[in-house]
C-alpha cells in the first residue's frame, strides 16, 4: 500500500478547500452552472437522473482497510448506505447532495482518498492489475509506476483541459487483467535485454461509440523516460485532438485519422525535445516512491495446511475455493476474489455494512489490504491458506461468497437507465435476470468461463464491445431494445464482438442469452473448449442460425 | 475586462487592433497574428510596444523569429474548456525561452489561475471583476506541485529528495 | 453545447419542464406559479411550442435554483392526472426500477 506523506496530504487538503469555495460560489449564484460544471466534474461530481453522483478514485485498485471504512462512512452519512464499484477502479455514490460534498471530500482526505479527475476532460484515475504485487510471475509491482504517473497527472497545468477524457492502465503480467488494450494509453511493464525496466506503450484504444483496440506506438520506453513519453503523447493530443465534435475528440480518433505511423512520428519528435529534461526520473525517485509502499511480512507457511485439507470435505467451501481463490506468489498464501455479483443483485454494489465487515476481515486475514478490479469485484490479496475456511464462513454470512467469479453470472454492467442521465435503456435488471437464470452453480460451471458485459447506451461504460457476450441497450420508438454481440474480449487478446442479429426487447434478452449458451454447449468440441474459443473457431453464423431460427 | 499583471489589477497600456483597425500613430498595440506576420518588420519599427494575439490552433513556432522583439504574446482561451493555449504557453517559455509578457485572454476565470501561472502566463485578462480582485488569494491556493514546468516551482518529487538528503545528513 | 433555448422545440403533445434542484440534485418540476415542485402533479402543462419556450426560458433563468431544465412529454388522463410520457421520466419520478441493496 502507498502511504501518503505530508506533501500528498497537503495537496489533497488544498484541493478540498478549493472545491469548498467553488461549491459555495455555485450555491450563492456567483458561478453559473455552465462555469461550475467543469469544476465539479474535475472533482468527480456528475448530475444523474435522480441526484448528484459522486465518483471517488481508488488508484490502481488498492485500498487500505481504514480507507474502505471511510467509503462505508460516506455511504452511510451522506448517501443511502451503499456504493457502486465501477469498471475503472472507482466507487460511485448515487444520492449525494451538492451541499454535502465538500464535507464528504474532507472526510475522505483524512484517509488519503480523493476524487480528483474522476471525471472531466483530463487524465483519469490510473488503473492497474488488481493482483499487482501478488500475482505469480509478475515482472515487478506495476503500482510503483502507477503511483508515479498518478502524481504526475494530478492537477497537471498543461493537460487539465484536454479535448476529451484520457485513461491510462498499466499491467506487469502476461495475462492482462487491466484491459490495457482498450485504454487511451496502455502500458505493459517489460524488461529489455539488459534487464532494465521499461514499457511497451499502446495508444488509441477505447470503447464507446467508436471502439478501437490500442496499437503499439513504441516497443520499449525505458522506465526513466516514461513521464516524458506520456507528456509527449499528451502534448500532441492536446494540440491536435479534435475539439469540434465531442464524439471525435478522443485520442483514438486522432490516432486513427493520422495513422499510427504519422502519430508516432509526431510523438517521437516532441519526445526528443523533452526526454532529457527534469521529467527524467532517476532511480532514487523510484526508490522513494517504492519505499512508501508497504508490503506484508509473510510467514513461512505450508502449501497445504490442515485447515484446508479438513475443509475440503465441505462441497460448498470447495466450490467457492475452486472458483474464487487464486495462487499467490508466496507459498501458503492465496488471492481471494470477492464476488459482488450475488444472484439477483446489482453488479458491483456493496453496502456500508459489507464494506465495514470486509475491512475487518482484511485486517484479520489480509494484512489490512483490499483490492478493486475492473470486473467490479473486490479481492483480498494476501490470505493465508489456513485462514480460507474461516474467511469463507465470514464472507458467506455477508452474502459475499457467491462462487461465480469469471462465470456467466459474473456480469459487468453499467448503472443504465435506472440511474444514468446518458442511458437509453436499463442494464441492472437485465443483469439481475441473467443471474437468476443461471443461478445453478453446476450449470454455470458446466458452461465455464464466460463474460457477459452490459451497457445501457453507446458510451459503453459496461464494456459491451469486449464482453464474450455483449449487450447494448438502445432506445427505439420509445422502447428499450438490446443489441447482442458475441466474440469480444478484454484481455491480452482483446477483440471487439460481432453483432449476432437484430435487436431484441427487454423481456427477450435473457431468453436470447440462454439460446446462445445452448448453442455453445451443442457446438463446442469438448467441455474444455471455452465459449470464446468456440466462437473463434466457428464464427458468428452457427450461433445466429440457432438463436434466430425460431424468432 | 480587468487586467491582472504582476499580481495586481493594472491599466492596460495595450490597444487591441482588429484585422482592419487603422494603425494608431503611437502607443502600445496588440496585433492579430495574421496581420502581424503580414508586415512584421513594419510593426516592429514603429514607436510603442508591439504584442501579438496568437490563435490557439496555429503553430506557435511561427512566432519564434520575432520573440526577441515583441513585448507581449496574448494567447486565447475561446472557452475555459479549450486547453490548447496551455501547451503554447509552455512551449513559448520553456522551449523558445520567451521572456516578455504572456497574457491569457478569452474565458479566463479564477479557477484556472494556478494552471495558467504554472504554464508561464504572467498577465490575465480576467472575465469577472471579482475574480481579478481574488487573484493573489487564488494564486496561493496550492503549495504543492507534482509536475516540473518552467515556472521553477519545486516539485513534490524533488522536495522529497531534498528531505531524504537532509535526513541522511543528520543520521 | 447549444443552450436549451436555442434548440428547436418540437412539441407533439402535453409537456412540462423538469430539472434537478441545485443544492441537492432532487428532481423538480416547473409550476405555473413560477416556482419548482417535487411533485409532477404540480407541473405547469404546455401544449405548443410558444408556451413551451416561455416556460423553459423562465426555468433556465433560475440558474441558481435548478440545473439543466428541459422539456419532457407527459400524458394527461381523463381525470386530469399527469403521467410521465416515457420510461426515463417515469424512472425520474418514481426512482430506480430495482430494489436498492439497502
Amino acid at each position: 500500500m502507498y502511504a501518503y506523506d505530508e506533501i500528498d496530504r497537503t495537496l489533497v487538503n488544498e484541493r478540498v478547500s478549493e472545491f469548498r469555495d467553488q461549491v459555495q460560489r455555485r450555491l450563492s449564484g456567483e458561478l453559473t452552472e455552465d462555469e461550475f460544471k467543469m469544476l465539479r466534474l474535475q472533482n468527480g461530481v456528475y448530475l444523474q437522473l435522480h441526484a448528484y453522483m459522486f465518483r471517488v478514485a481508488i488508484p490502481y485498485g488498492t485500498l487500505a482497510s481504514n480507507q474502505l471504512r471511510a467509503l462505508a462512512h460516506i455511504a452511510r452519512k451522506y448517501d443511502r448506505g451503499y456504493g457502486h464499484f465501477t469498471t475503472r477502479q472507482n466507487i460511485q455514490f448515487n444520492w449525494i447532495k451538492l451541499s454535502d460534498l465538500p464535507d464528504a471530500l474532507a472526510d475522505l482526505a483524512e484517509v488519503g482518498i480523493h476524487a480528483m479527475q474522476t471525471s472531466g476532460n483530463n487524465m483519469r484515475n490510473v488503473t492497474s492489475d488488481q493482483w499487482a504485487g501478488v500475482a505469480p510471475g509478475e515482472i515487478e509491482d506495476p503500482r510503483i509506476w502507477s503511483e508515479l504517473i498518478r502524481q504526475h497527472t494530478t492537477l497537471h497545468p498543461e493537460f487539465s483541459f484536454l479535448p476529451r477524457k484520457f485513461k491510462i492502465a498499466i499491467t506487469a503480467s502476461e495475462h492482462d487483467r487491466a484491459a490495457i488494450k482498450v485504454h487511451d494509453i496502455g502500458l505493459k511493464l517489460i524488461k529489455n535485454e539488459k534487464g532494465e525496466t521499461g514499457f511497451e506503450v499502446l495508444v488509441g484504444g477505447g470503447l464507446g461509440r467508436t471502439p478501437f483496440i490500442g496499437k503499439t506506438i513504441k516497443h520499449f520506453v525505458h522506465g526513466r523516460d516514461i513521464l516524458s513519453y506520456i507528456e509527449a503523447i499528451l502534448r500532441v493530443y492536446n494540440q491536435y485532438g479534435r475539439r469540434d465534435n465531442i464524439y471525435k475528440a478522443r485520442i483514438k480518433i486522432l490516432v486513427h485519422e493520422l495513422g499510427i505511423e504519422k502519430f508516432s512520428r509526431e510523438v517521437e519528435e516532441e519526445w526528443q525535445q523533452i526526454r532529457n529534461s527534469s521529467l527524467q526520473i532517476d532511480d532514487e525517485v523510484i526508490e522513494d516512491i517504492r519505499s512508501r509502499f508497504t508490503y506484508p511480512s509473510y510467514e513461512k507457511l505450508p502449501h497445504m495446511p490442515d485447515e484446508l485439507r479438513q475443509a475440503a470435505a465441505d462441497p460448498d467451501f470447495e466450490a467457492w475455493r475452486k472458483n474464487s481463490v487464486a495462487p499467490h506468489k508466496v507459498q501458503g498464501y492465496s488471492i481471494v476474489t470477492i464476488s459482488l455479483k450475488p444472484t439477483g443483485g446489482p453488479p458491483g454494489d456493496a453496502t456500508a455494512e459489507q464494506m465495514d465487515v470486509l475491512a475487518d476481515l482484511a485486517d484479520k486475514y489480509s494484512f489490512g489490504e483490499i483490492r478493486v478490479g475492473h470486473e467490479q469485484n473486490l479481492a483480498l490479496p494476501h490470505v493465508a491458506k489456513r485462514d480460507l475456511p474461516a474467511l469463507w464462513k465470514a464472507l458467506d454470512k455477508l452474502g459475499l461468497a457467491t462462487p461465480n467469479v469469471n462465470l456467466i453470472t459474473d456480469i459487468i454492467a453499467c448503472p443504465g437507465l435506472d440511474y444514468c442521465s446518458l442511458a437509453n435503456a436499463r442494464s441492472i435488471p437485465i443483469a439481475q435476470e441473467l443471474t437468476r437464470r443461471f443461478a445453478n452453480h453446476e450449470l454455470a460451471n458446466l458452461i465455464g468461463r464466460l463474460h457477459i458485459n452490459i451497457s445501457g447506451c453507446i458510451n459503453a461504460c459496461g464494456h459491451h464491445h469486449v464482453g464474450h457476450i455483449g449487450i447494448l441497450g438502445v432506445e427505439k420508438n420509445g422502447e428499450e431494445v438490446y443489441q447482442i454481440t458475441i466474440g469480444g474480449r478484454a484481455d491480452e487478446n482483446a477483440a471487439l464482438g460481432t453483432l449476432i442479429g437484430p435487436g431484441v426487447k427487454f423481456d427477450e434478452v435473457a431468453d436470447v442469452v440462454e439460446d446462445i449458451v445452448e448453442a455453445y454447449l451443442a457446438l463446442r468440441e469438448r467441455p474444455e473448449e471455452l465459449f470464446m474459443d468456440t466462437v473463434k473457431r466457428l464464427g458468428v453464423e452457427p450461433f445466429k442460425e440457432r438463436v434466430y431460427a425460431t424468432r | 475586462m480587468p487586467l491582472v499583471n504582476g499580481g495586481k489589477i493594472v491599466d492596460d497600456s495595450f490597444v487591441k487592433l482588429a484585422v482592419d483597425t487603422p494603425l494608431p500613430e503611437g502607443g502600445d498595440i496588440l496585433v492579430p497574428a495574421e496581420r502581424f506576420l503580414g508586415d512584421a518588420e513594419g510593426f516592429l519599427e514603429r514607436a510603442g510596444k508591439v504584442g501579438v494575439i496568437w490563435p490557439n490552433n496555429r503553430d506557435i513556432a511561427e512566432l519564434v523569429p520575432y520573440l526577441g522583439k515583441i513585448a507581449a504574446v496574448a494567447l486565447v482561451f475561446p472557452t475555459f474548456r479549450d486547453g490548447r493555449a496551455y501547451s503554447q504557453a509552455r512551449l513559448l517559455r520553456e522551449r523558445y525561452d520567451y521572456r516578455g509578457e504572456l497574457r491569457a485572454t478569452g474565458q479566463v476565470l479564477r479557477d484556472q489561475f494556478v494552471f495558467m501561472l504554472r504554464a508561464g502566463f504572467d498577465a490575465f485578462e480576467v472575465k469577472k471583476q471579482a475574480d481579478a480582485e481574488a487573484f493573489m488569494q487564488t494564486a496561493k491556493r496550492y503549495s504543492v506541485f507534482y509536475q516540473p514546468t518552467g515556472d521553477g516551482r519545486i516539485t513534490a518529487l524533488h522536495r522529497r529528495m531534498q528531505l531524504r538528503h537532509s535526513e541522511g545528513v543528520g543520521t | 453545447m447549444t443552450s436549451p433555448l436555442q434548440q428547436k422545440l418540437k412539441i407533439t403533445g402535453p409537456s412540462i419542464v423538469t430539472a434537478n434542484r441545485t443544492w441537492d440534485g432532487v428532481v423538480i418540476y416547473r409550476t405555473a406559479a413560477k416556482d419548482w415542485s417535487e411533485q409532477l402533479a404540480d407541473a405547469a402543462i404546455v401544449r405548443n411550442a410558444d408556451e413551451a419556450k416561455a416556460l423553459l426560458a423562465e426555468s433556465v433563468a433560475d440558474d441558481v435554483g435548478a440545473i439543466g431544465p428541459y422539456i419532457a412529454p407527459v400524458q394527461v388522463d381523463d381525470a386530469g392526472k399527469i403521467l410521465p410520457g416515457n420510461l426515463r421520466e417515469e424512472i425520474r419520478r418514481t426512482g430506480v426500477t430495482i430494489d436498492l441493496p439497502v
